[in-house]
């Protein structure tokens, strides 16, 4: 890419070609490393290629990390518009999915399947919302840092999840930490091509949600105050921006969209809540929302490059002698690391102008 | 870019190439899916792993081990091993019951062993171990190391599988002494809970403090904590699942073993020799599936008279004499 052609691209699509070539980059250092531990990365590659688009289960089993993805990566974007820095969706999504366990008991009576889903929906939604508008409340009315009280919420979330798991919506019938199992009509259909793979429409609805909250926070008044606030939250509220307004308003979508990921684990998964079911897909977002460098579009391509990642981990033990599924966090590590490393970009225009001054 | 593209267009070719290998020899091929903690968690995964390398070792199979990287992975793991045709797939851990049960029904022609639960299918050995029977044998063995009158409990998470070792540990101890008092404590409500000595220590250091003499620990890695407490202040512990004497000799009573590797080792010889059945097997004391251990660690701990004693129980609850209370049956009341 030339610096003059560089001037006419827009810079949001300059900036999404830059992590484009930084999350490549990233991988090629990764696929690299391979060869010090004696395999190759050619082999490494077609392994994790294989292993998320090899069959039509494979890739529908990329599509359902990539949904755990969205949620956890947008539920840290999101604050991160106002400001905020959501470490709670670890915490987030548990409580939203137990809060679709438990709408599954409770609504045992529902017999329409759109009700029941719409049901459980508001239930993981709200769920998931009051628990990140905690920690947004707090921040808003006592000014407590984000970052601590997110991440205490995460350790309250597991012990009352796993409360209601053992003594109130607990499985008679089975012997592991697991609540009652969801009726027929609260489970969701999965794709038939997907073979198998956990995933349907839900994924499409997840996709058609991230544009929707994009033109949203684009171009809406809500939108505008959470970037108001978090530009510069002193000039805002000279201009009549309440930051405590949008940091909790920002908190509760989050925390509502992380909650979610009961509709994927639990409507559409093992149809019960399960002690210990989300392998800290919270924490995960955070990274998905780095590699996105926070735009909330980003997240779509940047949840699908960790979907692949986290179904070619399991792959990587099976298929290949050397290396295990831990090479894919160090591929993780340095896709980042390629996105994250923005001002290299700027050396080479640097030295131009200061060659030219 | 255009390289990676080019791969791309060639995905089917390499698929076909990876799947249209043929199987070198007649050697058995035997897949182990483990669980998320892996084959280093000192415990249950380690045991597996280590009846796998046995079996390779002494039976001549061939065998490849996967550790899942989440709990979705069981599923495409076990998958992926039934479409490479390998002749027996093992899978270790109750969080992989779904998955089997699911690859049982898909794959009707493939074996399947696992190991924690019961998958009630027609091509899968299920293996359960009666933890609470051990646990009997080890809490005897407590109170009779505890003169005081008071021993102590320590668990991972409070789930219904460290309660069925909690009940029966101290149905054993009020066996030698009725009057035994028991304090319990439970890591955590994460997975953490299983990989916190730190706090294991702690817990341990309270314990001792008021007045325990002898604390059984089921808490995975957790575990080294108890025994550092225990080896500071001159008490016992007793270790879990596989033989733990050797990390701390003389402050380790005993370990209440699950025979994980004899229950793999077996399934893996069983298949050799074309014996392989399926079914629910269950290890209890009888068939020494669980146990305590014995080795030089602890040889000067547990007396000849103390033996005799857990052999006596043994009998009684091999006979029936002896019913110990099973959690997993009490819940259900």
């Amino acid at each position: 890419m030339k610096n003059s052609d560089q001037l006419r691209i827009p810079h949001s699509i300059r900036s999404f070609l830059r992590s484009v070539v930084g999350a490549i980059g990233g991988l090629l250092a990764g696929l690299l490393i391979c060869r010090f531990a004696g395999e190759s990365p050619g082999k490494v590659l077609t392994v994790l290629l294989n292993s998320s688009f090899g069959s039509g289960y494979d890739f529908g089993m990329t599509l359902f990390y990539m949904a755990y993805f969205i949620l956890a990566g947008l539920a840290v974007a999101i604050p991160f518009k106002a400001g905020l820095f959501n470490i709670g969706g670890e915490g987030q999504l548990t409580i939203g999915a137990l809060a679709a366990a438990w709408a599954g008991v409770a609504g045992a009576g529902i017999q329409s399947p759109v009700l029941a889903v719409l049901f459980a929906t508001a239930a993981s939604f709200l769920a998931g919302g009051i628990w990140g508008a905690i920690p947004g409340y707090l921040k808003a009315r006592r000014g407590s840092h984000e970052v601590i009280t997110t991440i205490m919420m995460n350790f309250i979330a597991a012990g009352v999840t796993s409360y209601f798991t053992l003594y109130v919506l607990k499985d008679p019938d089975s012997s592991q930490a697991e609540t009652i199992p969801l009726s027929m009509v609260f489970q969701l259909k999965p794709f038939a091509v997907f073979n198998g793979a956990p995933m349907g429409g839900l994924i499409l609805a997840l996709m058609a949600m991230t544009l929707v909250l994009h033109l949203v926070l684009r171009n809406s008044v809500w939108g505008y105050r959470l970037k108001a606030t978090g530009e510069n939250e002193t000039a805002g509220s000279t201009f009549g921006i309440s930051a405590p307004g949008a940091w909790l308003s920002s908190m509760f979508v989050a925390g509502g969209i992380a909650g979610l990921t009961g509709l994927v684990e639990v409507l559409g998964n093992s149809h019960r809540f399960k002690i210990g079911f989300s392998a800290d897909y919270g924490f995960v977002g955070i990274a998905v929302a780095l590699v996105a460098r926070g735009n909330i579009l980003g997240i779509l391509p940047s949840a699908f490059l960790f979907g692949v990642l986290q179904k070619g981990a399991g792959s990587l033990d099976l298929e290949t002698d050397k290396v295990t599924r831990d090479l894919t966090y160090i591929i993780q590590g340095l896709i980042i690391l390629g996105v994250a490393s923005d001002g290299l970009w700027e050396l080479p225009a640097r030295l131009w102008r200061r060659r030219n001054a | 870019m255009r390289n990676l593209l080019r791969i791309h267009a060639f995905l089917p070719l390499w698929a076909l190439a990876v799947l249209s290998v043929p199987s070198a020899s007649a050697q058995l091929r035997v897949g182990l899916v483990l669980e998320r903690s892996g084959k280093d968690d000192k415990s249950f995964n380690a045991s597996a792993y280590q009846g796998l390398k046995r079996a390779e070792k002494e039976l001549g199979v061939s065998t490849k081990t996967v550790e899942a990287p989440d709990n979705a992975a069981y599923e495409s793991l076990q998958r992926a091993f039934a479409e490479k045709k390998f002749d027996l797939i093992i899978a270790v851990g109750f969080h992989q019951l779904e998955s089997v049960k699911k690859n049982a029904a898909r794959f009707p022609n493939q074996k399947f062993l696992l190991v924690d639960e019961d998958a009630k299918a027609p091509n899968v050995r299920s293996v359960m171990f009666e933890e609470h029977e051990g646990s009997y044998l080890v809490g005897a063995l407590a109170a009779m190391h505890a003169p005081g009158g008071k021993i102590g409990f320590i668990g991972g998470m409070d789930v219904p599988l460290i309660r069925r070792f909690e009940t029966g540990y101290v149905a054993g101890a009020k066996k030698i002494n009725p009057k035994v008092q028991m304090l319990s404590n439970y890591l955590g409500v994460t997975g953490e809970a299983w990989n916190n000595p730190p706090k294991a220590k702690e817990l341990a250091l309270d314990q001792f403090n008021r007045g325990a003499e002898v604390i059984f620990v089921a808490a995975g890695n957790s575990g080294v904590g108890v025994f550092d407490a225990a080896a500071d202040r001159k008490k016992l512990a007793i270790g879990v699942d596989s033989n733990q004497n050797w990390l701390k000799p003389g402050s380790i009573l005993t370990s209440m073993l699950k025979r994980v590797d004899e229950a793999v080792y077996d399934s893996v010889k069983l298949f050799k020799e074309g014996k392989f059945t399926t079914g629910l097997i269950r290890y209890g004391v009888k068939s020494k599936g669980v146990d305590y251990s014995l080795d030089e660690h602890n040889a000067r701990l547990v007396t000849e008279a103390d033996k005799k004693q857990l052999e006596q129980l043994r009998t009684e609850i091999v006979k029936g004499k002896i019913k110990v209370p099973d959690y997993y049956l009490i819940q259900k009341k």
